[in-house]
């Protein structure tokens, strides 16, 4: 019975290989721990080495070719043996693991993909990587590993690059050396940079999102004078004991409209919409190399005060890459902010299975008619993104309108 | 040599390769082996023999020679183990026509591989040229993907002092190593890993040696512990180790030589036979064609080279002794098959430079990897040492090798080994453990949980690990 070569993960990220080159051609006799093929992982060129002793009596694979990891590349048998219906009868993908129904108590689960799920359960890290991260409560699953088949080293978790000279002290919890995504200038015509498991992650699961997701999009503009008023004095009364942001108002305002629009707080599930009793807004950060969305649970509970508090933890932790998975998943609705940018407004991508997203411009002053008058109002432009097959356009409509009524009369928030 | 006529010009020419090597020794040939087996068509060009300052003049023959020296004194003290050995003489000329063997045999295993690997060896002198080319005599030699360079090192004298190498009596290792008598007496300058090796050899086959390092320690750059561990080796055994010393004046006679000597503020005249000068080496970097082509080198004299040992001029790589210290065999190795590998297209593992073992094969041997205290010390790192001795080791009890130690630095937070230094019996071999366990950033506890063969000299190794975190067995 011939055995069957596999296109193996090479590295822990890896999904699908391209096979650079057949080392071993056909009829070549080849040994355990031999090389077979050159594949190009998602990393580097990675050597697919034989598991059994034999002949390679058949190459499935071509060269060049790009090929999911489990599926059969080649086998190796007996010289002579014939291989039973081995045209390209590759089997299928490994199945990703279904997301399972949970019961709503505890914590949601983990929204992502099975790859990215698999890749979560095993992470490559060299122990002392294992130990310093452990210490300073750096999620290893954010780093991007340098090791051998992307293994999390060291250097992986440090700030100072190796070779400059160190500090006096070693810093008590070493940090992930912030990566800028641009390179220095090198003398080539480009630079080629390798996707960090970070940008690989939000590349996978937004072209999930605009692509294969009907969007569509509903603007309102939002008079926000009362809401600046309620922000003032709830900060004169918060004294030290915190800061309320126009951002928290809006979270909680979007949480407190999820409850009244049910239909807007669920997870488009392939084959079933799952509709959230509980709120939990994704916060979108944006992060040294790419962005990320850690989650305020329950944020239609929480009071201004929690909400502003645990969002401003949250937003620290993702800069320094310490959020941990159940941080960062389970939201059922997200907000964007990118009014501190002077944008006016915009649209976001919806975070899938999440079924909508609020985009939050800028508050600035414009005149507006008031009867027969103009006047000048501090006014905030608010877009919807919403997924159709969830949300239709005056389900969207309606739960827009009510986020609008609570931030212009914050008051309808104590309804 | 094939003179190729191009009338055809979609045949392959001759003279033509996708690399070319400008040097057969442990880098060059290492590169042409992994050019070849990633399917590069690969040429060596060597004026000497395969192998280079190591296999032919170097570490191998010296090799040799020590393990001559070792079975000389173990004879001596054999009669403690219930063997009496009487009538023992030694010949140093014998030992030197083995040493001879082993290197040849090496060298022609080198030649081998090359045929092995269908690499085409060009016997004779090499100078680079402009558009990635190698001129030998008559020939050129065009490498359509890259020239690297690994041309070596060679000994030097010194001869601002007066101490020029004139293969009488003042002589450098290359000579030693093929005497066919030695001398009665022998000073050594520098007590490296080269002094430290022959003043070994030497002392074995009877020659009384003088030893003169001129910084404050002999093996200056191991660890503090590990120096003085072989200065009182050498002394006990009637080796005069002179440390911190100045040779301020040499008089080279015909058949002797005084030396002046100035070492912790008292002068004394050394009066020698022959002096061995073991005082560095000198890269050869003149007369192959690196200015010609836009190769410059570092302040120091090495080739200037980039993160991927590319040197100023694009498509000209150096490797080996030429692209920087340390100037071992085994990082020469490591640089040709990186090398190699990324002309040909692949990304390797970029090299550990601060994970390279340094081995002294000396009796006893010193190994060492990382750092020295001395050097945390500097950088202030929070570190924890933890020691273990061979005198409480029962396999170093049985074969009479309790001289040494295990000792390990280690991060305090993390257990990160930062240092690792063993002076004994088969250090040179003990050490790897240390640099896999470096390599893959084990801690001092992955070391320690892995079990050790009992009773193995090893076992220090997990001993010293224990011992750095307070829980230390057998002593």
């Amino acid at each position: 019975m011939a055995t069957k070569v596999h296109m193996e993960a090479l590295s822990p990220t890896m999904e699908e290989g391209r096979l650079v080159k057949w080392t071993k051609r056909e009829g070549d006799a080849v040994k355990t721990g031999e090389t077979l093929a050159e594949v190009e992982t998602d990393k580097a060129v990675m050597e697919l080495v034989a598991r059994a002793d034999g002949q390679l009596i058949k190459v499935v694979a071509a060269e060049g070719s790009t090929v999911p990891v489990g599926n059969v590349v080649a086998y190796i048998g007996a010289p002579g043996e014939k291989v039973d219906g081995a045209s390209s009868a590759a089997p299928a993908a490994p199945q990703p693991p279904a997301v399972s129904r949970q019961p709503s108590a505890g914590a949601p689960p983990t929204p992502v993909p099975g790859a990215v799920a698999a890749d979560a359960a095993r992470v490559k890290a060299s122990p002392l990587a294992k130990r310093i991260a452990q210490e300073a409560g750096v999620d290893l699953k954010l780093v991007t590993g340098s090791g051998p088949g992307g293994r999390v080293v060291k250097r992986d978790l440090e700030r100072a690059p190796a070779g400059s000279a160190g500090p006096a002290t070693q810093p008590s919890v070493p940090l992930p050396t912030p990566r800028s995504p641009v390179p220095e200038r090198s003398g080539a015509a480009y630079d080629d940079v390798p996707l960090t498991q970070i940008r690989k992650t939000i590349a996978k699961r937004l072209a999930t999102s605009l692509g294969p997701i009907p969007h569509f999009f509903l603007t309102t503009d939002v008079d926000m004078e009362r809401a600046t008023e309620a922000r003032g004095a709830l900060n004169q009364q918060l004294g030290d004991q915190g800061k309320v942001s126009f951002n928290d108002i809006v979270i909680k305002a979007v949480a407190l409209a999820l409850t009244k629009h049910r239909a807007c707080n669920a997870w488009f599930q392939d084959d079933h919409i799952r509709y959230w009793n509980e709120v939990h807004i994704g916060v979108a950060v944006a992060v040294d190399d790419g962005l990320i969305t850690p989650v305020v649970r329950n944020a239609d509970l929480k009071s201004l005060a929690q909400i502003g508090a645990e969002a401003r933890d949250l937003a620290q932790k993702a800069r320094s890459r310490r959020l941990k998975p159940d941080e960062y998943t389970g939201a059922t609705f997200s907000v964007s902010n990118l009014g501190m940018f002077d944008i006016d407004e915009f649209t976001a991508v919806i975070n899938p299975p999440e079924a909508g997203i609020v985009a939050v411009g800028s508050i600035v002053p414009k005149a507006v008619p008031d009867g027969d008058r103009v006047v000048v109002r501090r006014r905030l432009r608010l877009t919807m993104s919403c997924d159709h097959r969830v949300i239709d356009g005056a389900t969207g409509a309606q739960f827009l309108r009510t986020l609008k009524q609570m931030l212009e009369n914050p008051l309808a928030m104590l309804l | 040599m094939l003179r190729p006529y191009t009338i055809n010009p979609g045949l392959p020419v001759a003279n033509q390769f996708d690399v070319v090597i400008l040097g057969g020794g442990p880098a060059g040939y290492i590169a042409a082996i992994r050019a070849a087996q990633l399917g590069l068509a690969t040429a060596v060009v060597e004026k000497e023999k395969l192998g280079g300052v190591c296999v032919n003049i170097g570490c191998i023959p010296t090799k040799a020679l020590l393990h001559s020296a070792y079975i000389a004194s173990l004879l001596k003290e054999s009669k403690d183990f219930g063997v009496e050995a009487s009538g023992v003489k030694t010949d140093y000329g014998v030992a030197m026509k083995r040493s001879r063997r082993v290197s040849d045999q090496n060298s022609k295993g080198v030649e081998f591989l090359m045929k092995k690997h269908k690499v085409t060896v060009v016997k004779g002198t090499g100078v680079l040229q402009p558009g990635r080319k190698v001129k030998v005599g008559a020939d050129v030699y065009e490498a359509k993907k890259a020239v690297l360079v690994a041309t070596g090192s060679r000994v030097k004298g010194i001869p601002q002092i007066g101490l020029e190498i004139n293969k009488s009596t003042v002589i450098s290792s290359d000579d030693a190593l093929l005497l066919e008598q030695v001398p009665a007496s022998l000073a050594i300058v520098g007590a490296g890993a080269v002094g430290m090796e022959f003043a070994d050899i030497f002392h074995a086959f009877g020659v009384k040696i003088t030893l003169i390092e001129a910084l404050p320690r002999i093996l200056p750059l191991e660890d503090a512990e590990a120096s003085d561990a072989l200065a009182k080796s050498y002394k006990k055994r009637g080796i005069e180790v002179i440390a911190g010393a100045k040779v301020t004046k040499a008089a080279v006679g015909k058949d002797k030589v005084t030396l002046d000597v100035e070492a912790g503020g008292e002068k004394k005249k050394v009066e020698v036979v022959a002096v061995l000068m073991a005082a560095g080496r000198a890269v050869n970097t003149e007369d192959i064609g690196l200015k010609e082509c836009g190769i410059q080198l570092t302040d120091r004299g090495f080739i200037k080279v980039d993160k991927n040992l590319q040197t100023t001029a694009p498509g000209y790589y150096a490797i080996g002794d030429v692209a920087g210290p340390p100037m071992l065999a085994h990082k020469g190795f490591r640089e040709g098959a990186c090398v190699a590998e990324l002309v040909a297209g692949q990304k390797p593992h970029p090299i550990r430079y601060d994970n390279v073992p340094s081995v002294t094969y000396c009796h006893p041997e010193v190994a060492s990897i990382g750092l020295t205290e001395d050097q945390c010390k500097e950088k202030k790192l929070d570190y924890v040492a933890g020691r273990f001795p061979f005198s409480a080791n029962g396999r170093a009890r049985g074969t009479g090798e309790t001289e040494g130690f295990v000792k390990i630095l280690r991060d305090k937070k993390y257990g990160e080994i930062l240092g690792a230094h063993i002076v004994g019996g088969h250090a040179s071999e003990i050490i790897h453990e240390l640099a896999v366990a470096r390599e893959n950033e084990y801690t001092v506890e992955e070391v320690e949980l892995a079990i050790h063969a009992h009773p193995t000299m090893s076992e220090a190794v997990a001993e010293a690990a224990l011992d750095s975190l307070g829980r230390v067995l057998h002593i």
